[in-house]
């Protein structure tokens, strides 16, 4: 099962993709899934990210499957 | 009784508001306090004339986050119910945006309540502005203004 990455807003603007899937039969670090869906190396602490649509910190481990999400941060209200 | 509702649609909050307590609240007596926030677009932001908005979101994870937001607040203040609603896409000035509500037995819990979930939500919730202005300009409104 593929990883489901997402990207929102001026995020997604600047990576230049809205969504990229990864193909991976093993769990990844948020940092490289970070790596090899924006082509980026270092993931930014202003970008926020969440795993099957819950906020994690950026040490967490994405199994196989999952949806993943980077944004900017959010100005709704 | 808990609701969230996130919409394209533009909504008038105050008909929103008498419809739901109509049909959803039941008619007993225990809520001696309703506290109410609208929040509606301005035509201006950090000096500039705004002419129209586009609101981006995270569809399933906005409707989950508020849900989680509604839950929490509803047990830390012992609410009988609350709501929440909220616009995306295409917003013109003066539209509203965003409309909290919430019930409770008495008015410090209301106050506390519908502040908190609004403040919480303009964090959490995944929604991102973007403008633009009267010279054409369009941007991503990069930040929350202080309150």
């Amino acid at each position: 099962m593929p990883i489901k990455v997402l990207f929102f807003a001026s995020l997604r603007e600047r990576i230049g993709q809205s969504q990229r899937l990864l193909e991976t039969d093993t769990p990844l670090t948020l940092q490289e899934v970070w790596q090899r869906s924006s082509g980026e190396t270092h993931l930014p602490d202003n970008v926020l990210r969440s795993v099957n649509q819950t906020y994690v910190d950026a040490n967490s481990l994405v199994q196989p499957g999952d949806e993943v999400a980077f944004f900017p941060p959010v100005t709704g209200g | 009784m808990q609701h969230v509702d996130v919409r394209e649609m533009p909504f008038d909050p105050w008909q929103y508001l008498a419809d739901w307590q109509a049909q959803q609240l039941p008619e007993n007596a225990r809520s001696g306090a309703t506290a109410v926030f609208v929040g509606t677009m301005r035509d201006f932001n950090e000096g500039d004339d705004v002419i129209g908005m586009y609101l981006e979101h995270y569809p399933g994870m906005t409707e989950r986050q508020l849900a989680t937001l509604v839950a929490e607040s509803s047990q830390r203040w012992s609410l009988d119910a609350a709501l929440v609603v909220h616009r995306v896409g295409e917003i013109l000035p003066a539209q509203p945006i965003v409309l909290v509500a919430v019930w409770s037995a008495h008015r410090a819990a209301a106050f506390e309540a519908c502040r908190h979930l609004m403040e919480t939500l303009k964090h959490t919730a995944p929604f991102w502005k973007r403008e633009t202005l009267s010279n054409g300009t369009v941007r991503w409104v990069d930040r929350n203004t202080l309150g």
